[in-house]
């Protein structure tokens, strides 16, 4: 019966146009619509799965801002159990070893974990590091970029998809697992669901609550900030060909010339 | 004190269709529309979702939820498309609720689950093809003989009857006449597959083409007499209120095709550009835009006041049928600016505007035409014919 903490992060819609801060370039939360981030939607699901074919208890854990709680509450419904949210003003500007300090303290204030599943990469910062960081302050192994988990006992297997191909991983309990984009389809919540979560307990938690000082964490100390973002250029204009009767010739012929074939 | 702010719980739901419209049903409608298919896939998806069991108790495997929480589920799927949206109107709104107002506990327990969880669908067969507005024209007929009902006759443009997990229909039947020789109409659940029961292909239609509607046909049907739904003699009755809830959700799901309207043309416009400008600089387009914008707010505060009043227990048959009247009238309107706005790419079925304007036109016909609105509108006020 695998007790299971669920990294959850609210992120601006991909659907909507993204912004950074003017003043300190960190992310503009009001410029668009706030969603719990798809790969941890996986990643709520693959704790779901597992919890509905060996028991134990899902806990949806999120470090973010008050309106966190909308991204917390979307997990709730899928069907986790309940949920610890740090919300703290001091949190503003964290890079990615602060938030896995304060996430790593928040997994501590959980009892009895055995696993810890994350996704592999939020859509926003995309630093994609947070999992192998927090494995290595939890001391627990890492078995990220997951398209598969299989829980037998306290040993824990995980095939690994990495552009290279597949790896087959194995590790004991406790671990951290990050998930990627093929590992599941995540479930709707049902009407249901939306009504039983506003029933389960949210325990929120500020950085002092888990004996960290707010110097530690936030912009002022970051171990990296970011001091630019600009979209890409546009793609520059591609080449014309005229099709006289030796288009397909001439296809081949750029091809060749670029190396693809 | 006046409150039309939304529930955190509702605004959730509607989020969540939202999303499942967008991701789910929007890259995979135009070719299902395109080649008539049934979407199977999606209303299996939806009904994981649960969105069949809405305003069905928990204890007939709902979701507990109430009418309005479909309506907003309806008014999201049309957004983007309506077929998908019809079929969990009618399904719910016609197939399921009748039997879970009106039916006995051993028909709820039958029936209901499985059309609660989506796995099967229900028809309701009221329109014949001599009789559209003018129900109690009524000809199928259903005699009583032993313990079974005998059923002939036929029923027309009925949505849902003929997928492959449709399970059942319930169709109106004269039963006999009164003391003063009007007909005593019945409801009657006629399971598919039973000997007698003909479900004719899918008509071709001009629009709501990924949805399944067809022909009926009753020779010699003989079903067990408990497959009496209601009371007898009440069919009528019991339709008129099953409709005046059908209005609601109508008019939610016009809404949504009229808000379609405005969340395309609104991208178009951004992104079309014409003597060297964006459309949408133009007073031309901004003009079309507010005003479908204008159509749909008002709409949406009419089906949501309906829909208030329906909640409450309140009597809310002008209201409902003021909400379908109006809602049906922006979706007509809207659809028709929208294509407009698209100029020639409006006319081609690749754009979701195409098929915004094939679907808007059965709003003002199905579930009471526009004209039947105002008959009632009117007979509500007191104004007798």
């Amino acid at each position: 019966m695998p007790n299971i903490v669920v990294l959850v992060k609210q992120v601006p819609d991909t659907y909507s146009e993204r912004r950074l801060s003017d003043s300190d370039h960190t992310l503009d939360r009001d410029s668009a619509d706030a969603v719990l981030d798809e790969i941890n939607e996986r990643a709520v699901e693959e704790a779901l799965l597992i919890k509905e074919a060996q028991g134990g208890e899902v806990t949806v854990l999120s470090v973010g801002p008050d309106r966190a709680t909308e991204a917390i509450r979307k997990a709730l419904s899928m069907g986790a159990d309940k949920a610890v949210h740090v919300s703290d003003p001091a949190l503003h500007g964290s890079c990615v070893i602060q938030t896995s300090k304060v996430i790593a303290a928040a997994v501590g204030k959980v009892d009895g974990v055995d696993l810890v599943i994350a996704g592999n990469e939020a859509t926003d910062g995309r630093s994609g590091a947070v999992p192998a960081i927090l494995a290595e302050l939890l001391g627990y192994p890492q078995l990220t970029h997951a398209r598969k988990v299989v829980i037998e006992g306290t040993t824990i297997k995980v095939t690994r998809e990495t552009d290279e191909g597949l790896t087959h991983l194995e590790a004991s309990l406790p671990a951290v697992v990050s998930v990627g984009e093929k590992i599941n389809e995540p479930r709707y919540p049902s009407f249901k669901g939306i009504m039983a979560a506003k029933k389960k307990p949210v325990e929120t938690l500020t950085v002092a609550d888990l004996g960290i000082d707010a110097g530690e964490v936030g912009l002022a100390s970051a171990t990296s900030t970011v001091v630019e973002a600009a979209p890409k250029p546009p793609r520059a204009a591609g080449q014309k060909v005229e099709d006289e009767g030796d288009g397909g010739a001439k296809i081949a012929e750029y091809l060749v010339g670029q190396k693809l074939i | 004190m006046i409150d039309l702010s939304v529930d955190e719980e509702h605004d959730a739901l509607r989020a969540t269709v939202r999303e499942f419209a967008r991701e789910e049903v929007a890259p995979v409608i135009g070719d299902l529309y395109e080649r008539e298919e049934f979407p199977y896939a999606l209303v299996a998806k939806m009904g994981e979702m649960g969105l069949f069991g809405l305003p069905i108790p928990e204890e007939h495997g709902g979701m507990g939820g109430d009418y309005f929480a479909l309506c907003l589920a309806l008014e999201e799927l049309a957004r983007v498309d309506s077929s998908v949206a019809i079929t969990l109107e009618a399904g719910v709104s016609l197939g399921a609720m009748p039997l879970y107002r009106f039916g006995t506990a051993e028909q709820k327990e039958r029936w209901l689950p499985p059309l609660a969880a989506g796995t099967a669908l229900g028809a309701f067969g009221l329109t014949e093809p001599g009789g559209g507005s003018d129900a109690g024209a009524t000809k199928t007929r259903a005699v009583r003989d032993g313990d079974s009902w005998v059923v002939n006759g036929s029923k027309s443009f009925i949505t849902n009857s003929g997928t492959d997990i449709t399970s059942l229909v319930t169709a109106t039947a004269v039963t006999g006449t009164d003391d003063n020789g009007r007909k005593r109409i019945s409801a009657i659940i006629i399971p598919s597959g039973t000997p007698g029961f003909e479900v004719s292909r899918k008509y071709s239609k001009v629009g709501w083409n990924a949805s399944d509607t067809r022909g009926l046909s009753f020779t010699d049907v003989r079903v067990p007499a408990e497959n009496l739904l209601g009371t007898e003699g009440r069919g009528y009755a019991q339709f008129l209120s099953t409709l005046d809830e059908g209005r609601v959700a109508i008019a939610a799901l016009s809404v949504g095709l009229a808000q379609g309207c405005v969340d395309e043309s609104l991208t178009y416009a951004a992104e079309r550009s014409a003597f060297g400008h964006n459309i949408g600089s133009y007073q031309a387009i901004q003009f079309k835009i507010a005003d479908m914008e204008v159509r749909t707010h008002t709409a949406r505060l009419a089906y949501y006041a309906a829909a208030s009043k329906m909640l409450r227990g309140q009597p809310f048959k002008k209201e409902a049928a003021i909400a379908k009247l109006v809602a049906s009238n922006a979706a007509m309107d809207n659809a028709r600016d929208a294509t407009q706005i698209f100029g020639g790419y409006g006319f081609m079925n690749e754009y979701p505007v195409g098929r915004f304007y094939r679907d808007a036109k059965i709003l003002e016909i199905g579930e009471g035409t526009s004209e039947v609105q105002r008959m009632l509108i009117a007979r509500e006020l007191g104004l007798a014919g």
